[in-house]
């Protein structure tokens, strides 16, 4: 072996406490990239295989009914490859020994064989027979919350009528890896089933015989996609059509995607954090070395090691350090990859797993961590490269102190010497010393980061929950209906106060940019359901123009004032330009709100409502269930407090997960920099404080100089800490934020106070390990030196 | 003062030039305040001589050692080493010329901490053009029992001498020598020049050591003396002295 390689060698072995530190800094970056993409691309990958080999539609409608023979005209339609028709319908579901109102989505499966488009992937049991008129295949999500199995039956309420479903199979859908019911702003997978029927009795139920309500289409090569749709949507509209749309507007694929996209900000986020950390603490280690090797290096250049070996040397060192963080941050990546893969799945609901890693990501890993680490220690490695041979031979220069700041304010007599050291040392090297309190402030940072969502979250859920939908119940009538019908809600034992609302779906067109959402009508006192400004104080409802939500507008570029279309996607869809009047702040949902009779107005209807909300007494809670799942025209019943509990749980699986790895990664890089700040200190002024020791000072007031340096540091760091922290959550806020939630920026002291303790915990031990380190000091071995 | 023509030929040499400088001068540049470390500089080194540097400190030697050997450049005036003009060398061609040419001994030894005394000479042989072993180097300067010992486990002087073999491993046709004693005791500095001595003599090796000990210049062909950048004696010693018998 070079003798060089084995100099490096061997001081990798000395320094190995801290290139561990680093390495664990890179692993935990490379890990968490490779961890996230891996599981990104698997999760793309398996979908599209899901979809391509389960055969979901591209294009989708609903329309109110129109007859079996319209299926050839649309068929004929240029663009069109294939075309299947379905009736679907909602339904109440009565489960024995569950109170809480259950929406089911019925969906109708050929009479024989397996459908064209959106098909099934079945876990257990078959499919529905021929002729057998109450059988249904459930959605596993479903079915396994509620431990049912085939063979199993239960109750339907189909058009006010009591009808009993046995379960012959419990399957999976392209159509529903994200389920959420109508109206809904979190997904329900228990209160939300989605029902398979056979066509024929579907039919008969709901009066559709000969006839359909639901369009798949899958497109012909090369087609135009928004040429079909407006064709289909002509074709369409004489028989109630809601509007034709793609994948991308498509219920599960749309909030699939976003979380999606949410995932990939927390891919790379963090990584960045820690590559950024890592590529620190190589700075000041590497730096530390070659001051150390100063001479060294020198004696090389005389000997005629040319300068660019010398920078590759310490680059190899560099780089053998990097290796070492690449190849376990690889094998922990794949390894966690596939432990959240696996999550993903399991939550998503797809039928199988096809992880994959591309070699692209590991490649990429590899290479961000070498460049960082590489650029991180550049400057220092080319001063080593560049050093003039006969300067580096003459001893260092003692360095230059003078009387640190405190002392010039004329405070010096109440310091101690040894406190001048301290504040006399963190002013010589003010750039050292910043730099130590940046990796220390960012650790803090860190901490916060994985914390924040917690009371985050706790806000949302009060503003949107308490504040904003104020109401028990929200429940949806079959079709608008007359005012009337809230007389007799009124009427049932433990209602307290019933208001009506008018609810449309509607597609929103701005300059080139649409989106397909619903309006929400409301009276303009409303009690129960409230629009909030951006300061939370409730919008009174103006008498024309629309309020929308603030993250709709962003999407859409709208600000108050400008002139929206709207395509009202059901009725006689009327297109109108509306004024926004103002923009309401939510955090859930896309929504946009008028006034109730404004709507109507709109709509060209009358005094009517398609759906009410409730306040009710708790302790009638199940009873006013009950009697809404036998009113006939009542169909889709939302109760609050499930949805702020599914809220939580929905959260819980994806955001948390990796507050979780943050939590324990940013504890790493609190105690990396901690300890190797500490360390370096000890290398640079061992020298020193040994001679203090000779001088007949104790372990404990050389520690003071030490630690007492580091402690300051630290506190000084740990306010910098909170802000660097605000500046992280605030950014990843920004980019969290998904067409169905967005995490706003809150802050408890609970979460600075953990953060701070974390830091603080990680300097003592820190602290604790110099501590035991001073005492090893060797006197004499220092003292026999030059330094 | 000039060493241009010196009064008598240094004996046992072919009267080779292999050092030639004229008008040395050097200034560093302190913030305001221009340091003249040589005020003009005339020098011939002949092949094979023994030559001792004295001075005052501060008076130039080093820095004068330093640009004969390439480690640092002059602000004016021309050294050559035999046909290269080093004065105008690119950076590329000095790292080249010391890596082939010259062998440095240093006051603090700059011995690599990490390395074993053998592997500290391996550092150098393995990038010279043709080196004697690392080994055989070793036990010229009489330390073959200690190969494998790190620089911490060596006494001052003993790591003097692994730096005086790792210097001539690589069988360099001059030896610069800064202070080779300066840190040791004269028992220990004697051994030390011992060494210096016999690679003179065996080797042929011409050889330039700078001291603050008058003692040493006995064993030396000619001793320049240095005063404020400037050479102000050359003297030529009759008959050169064995190290043992030098005390100081
Ligand atoms: N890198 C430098 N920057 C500024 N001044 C320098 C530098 N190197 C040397 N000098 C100055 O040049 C002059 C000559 O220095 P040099 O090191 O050659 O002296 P020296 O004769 O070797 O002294 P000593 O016996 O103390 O080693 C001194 O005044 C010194 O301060
Ligand atoms: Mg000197």
């Amino acid at each position: 072996m070079r003798a060089l390689t084995k100099k490096l060698w061997r001081e990798l072995w000395q320094m190995r406490g801290q290139a561990l530190a680093i390495a664990l800094v890179i692993l935990s970056g490379v890990a968490i990239f490779v961890m996230s993409l891996s599981t990104l691309d698997s999760l793309y990958l398996t979908r599209q295989s899901y979809y391509q080999e389960y055969r979901f539609a591209e294009l989708f409608a609903e329309l109110k009914r129109a007859p079996n023979g319209l299926q050839a005209r649309i068929r004929d339609l240029p663009g069109v490859d294939q075309v299947e028709t379905r009736v679907v319908a909602l339904v109440k579901l009565d489960l024995p020994g569950f109170a809480d109102p259950v929406t089911g989505k019925l969906v109708s499966l050929p009479d024989r064989g397996e459908p064209l488009q959106n098909r099934l992937y079945l876990r257990h049991g078959r499919l529905v027979a021929p002729g057998r008129n109450n059988e249904v295949v459930v959605n596993e999500a479903f079915a396994n919350l509620h431990g049912l199995a085939p063979g199993d039956s239960l109750a339907a309420i189909i058009n006010g009528k009591r009808q009993t479903l046995t379960i012959v199979g419990i399957a999976l859908s392209p159509e529903y890896i994200y389920q959420l019911a109508p109206g809904a702003t979190v997904p329900d997978f228990k209160r939300f089933a989605i029902l398979w029927m056979a066509r024929t009795p579907l039919e008969s139920a709901y009066d559709m015989q000969g006839a359909f309500n639901d369009v798949l289409l899958r497109l012909a090569h090369g087609a135009d996609r928004e040429t079909v749709i407006t064709r289909l949507d002509r074709l369409l509209e004489r028989y109630g059509g809601r509007g034709a749309y793609a994948r991308k507007d498509q219920v599960s694929h749309h909030f699939l995607n976003e979380e999606l996209r949410q995932l990939r900000t927390l891919a790379t986020a963090f990584p960045v954090i820690f590559f950024s950390v890592a590529a620190f603490l190589l700075n000041i280690v590497i730096s530390r070395i070659i001051a150390l090797q100063r001479e060294e290096i020198a004696s090389l250049k005389a000997f005629g090691y040319s300068n660019l070996a010398i920078g590759l040397h310490y680059i190899q060192l560099v780089l053998v350090i990097v290796a070492f963080g690449v190849a376990g941050g690889l094998l922990c990546g794949v390894w966690l990859g596939q432990g959240l893969s696996e999550i993903y799945i399991g939550f998503y609901r797809f039928p199988y797993l096809q992880y994959v890693l591309q070699p692209g990501v590991m490649l990429s890993a590899a290479l961000i961590s070498v460049v960082v680490a590489v650029l991180g220690t550049l400057y220092a490695i080319r001063r080593a490269a560049l050093m003039p041979p006969a300067q580096a031979m003459r001893p260092e220069p003692p360095a230059v102190y003078r009387a640190a700041l405190v002392e010039r304010l004329g405070l010096q007599r109440w310091l101690s010497q040894p406190t001048r050291m301290i504040t006399r040392n963190i002013e010589r090297r003010p750039l050292k010393s910043a730099l130590s309190m940046l990796g220390i402030a960012a650790a803090c940072g860190v901490m916060m980061v994985g914390n924040f969502q917690g009371d985050a979250i706790d806000y949302m859920v009060d503003v949107q929950f308490n504040r904003s939908q104020r109401e028990d119940i929200a429940l949806s009538f079959t079709e608008p209906t007359s005012k009337r019908a809230l007389y007799s809600l009124r009427t049932l034992p433990g209602v307290e106060y019933v208001e009506g609302a008018r609810t449309v779906p509607v597609r929103i067109r701005f300059e080139n940019r649409s989106y397909r959402t619903v309006i929400y009508g409301s009276e303009p006192d409303s009690q129960l359901s409230r629009v909030l400004d951006s300061e939370l104080r409730p919008v009174v409802l103006p008498d024309e123009g629309v309020v929308i939500n603030d993250h709709l507008g962003r999407t859409l570029g709208v600000r108050p004032g400008d002139q929206i279309i709207l395509e009202v996607l059901e009725g006689s869809r009327p297109i109108k330009p509306v004024v926004v009047a103002a923009i309401a702040k939510q955090y859930l949902g896309m929504g946009a709100y008028m006034q109730r009779r404004a709507l109507n107005r709109l709509m060209q209807e009358g005094d009517v409502i398609s759906g009410a909300y409730l306040a009710v007494d708790s302790d009638y809670q199940d009873r006013i269930y009950a009697e809404l799942r036998d009113m006939p025209r009542v169909v889709g019943t939302r109760v609050r407090s499930i949805a702020v509990k599914n809220f939580y749980a929905i959260l819980a699986e994806t955001i948390l997960f990796f507050t979780f790895i943050t939590t324990v990664l940013g504890a790493t890089i609190a105690f990396g920099v901690v300890y190797n700040t500490a360390r370096i200190a000890l290398a640079e002024r061992g020298h020193e404080l040994a001679s203090l020791r000779v001088l007949g000072f104790s372990r404990g007031e050389i520690a003071y100089i030490l630690l007492g340096e580091l402690a300051l540091l630290t506190l000084v760091a740990i306010p910098l800490g909170f802000l660097v922290g605000r500046g992280l959550c605030a950014y990843l806020v920004a980019r969290l934020q998904t067409d169905l939630y967005r995490v706003p920026l809150v802050l408890e002291p609970d979460t600075y106070a953990f953060a701070a303790l974390v830091v603080l915990l990680s300097a003592t031990v820190s602290g604790v390990m110099i501590w035991r380190q001073l005492g090893r000091l060797d006197l004499l071995a220092v003292l026999k030196t030059r330094e | 003062m000039s060493a241009d023509k010196p009064a008598i030929s240094p004996v046992g040499t072919e009267n080779q030039v292999v050092f030639s400088a004229r008008g040395l001068t050097k200034i560093y540049q302190m913030g305001e305040v221009q340091v003249h470390a040589l005020r003009g500089v005339d020098l011939d080194l002949y092949a094979g001589e023994l030559v001792v540097m004295l001075g005052p400190s501060g008076s130039g030697k080093s820095t004068l050692l330093n640009i004969l050997g390439g480690l640092d450049t002059a602000s004016a005036g021309q050294v050559r080493y035999r046909d290269q003009d080093l004065t105008t060398a690119s950076d590329r061609a000095l790292t080249e010329y010391r890596r082939y040419h010259v062998g440095f001994v240093f006051q603090f030894y700059n011995l690599i901490a990490s390395l074993t005394a053998l592997e500290n000479v391996a550092v150098v042989t393995e990038i010279a053009d043709q080196p004697m072993r690392a080994a055989d180097a070793l036990a010229l300067v009489g330390l073959s029992e200690r190969e494998n010992h790190f620089p911490a486990q060596l006494s001052g002087g003993e790591q003097q001498r692994v730096a005086i073999a790792r210097a001539i491993a690589k069988n360099p046709e001059v030896l610069l020598c800064d202070e080779p004693t300066g840190a040791l005791d004269s028992a220990t500095g004697i051994l030390v020049l011992e060494a210096l001595e016999r690679v003179n003599r065996e080797l042929g090796t011409t050889t330039a050591i700078i001291t603050h000990n008058a003692g040493i210049a006995a064993m030396a062909d000619r001793v320049f003396q240095l005063a404020d950048g400037r050479i102000t004696r050359v003297r030529v010693n009759a008959e050169k002295l064995a190290p043992n018998t030098l005390s100081w």
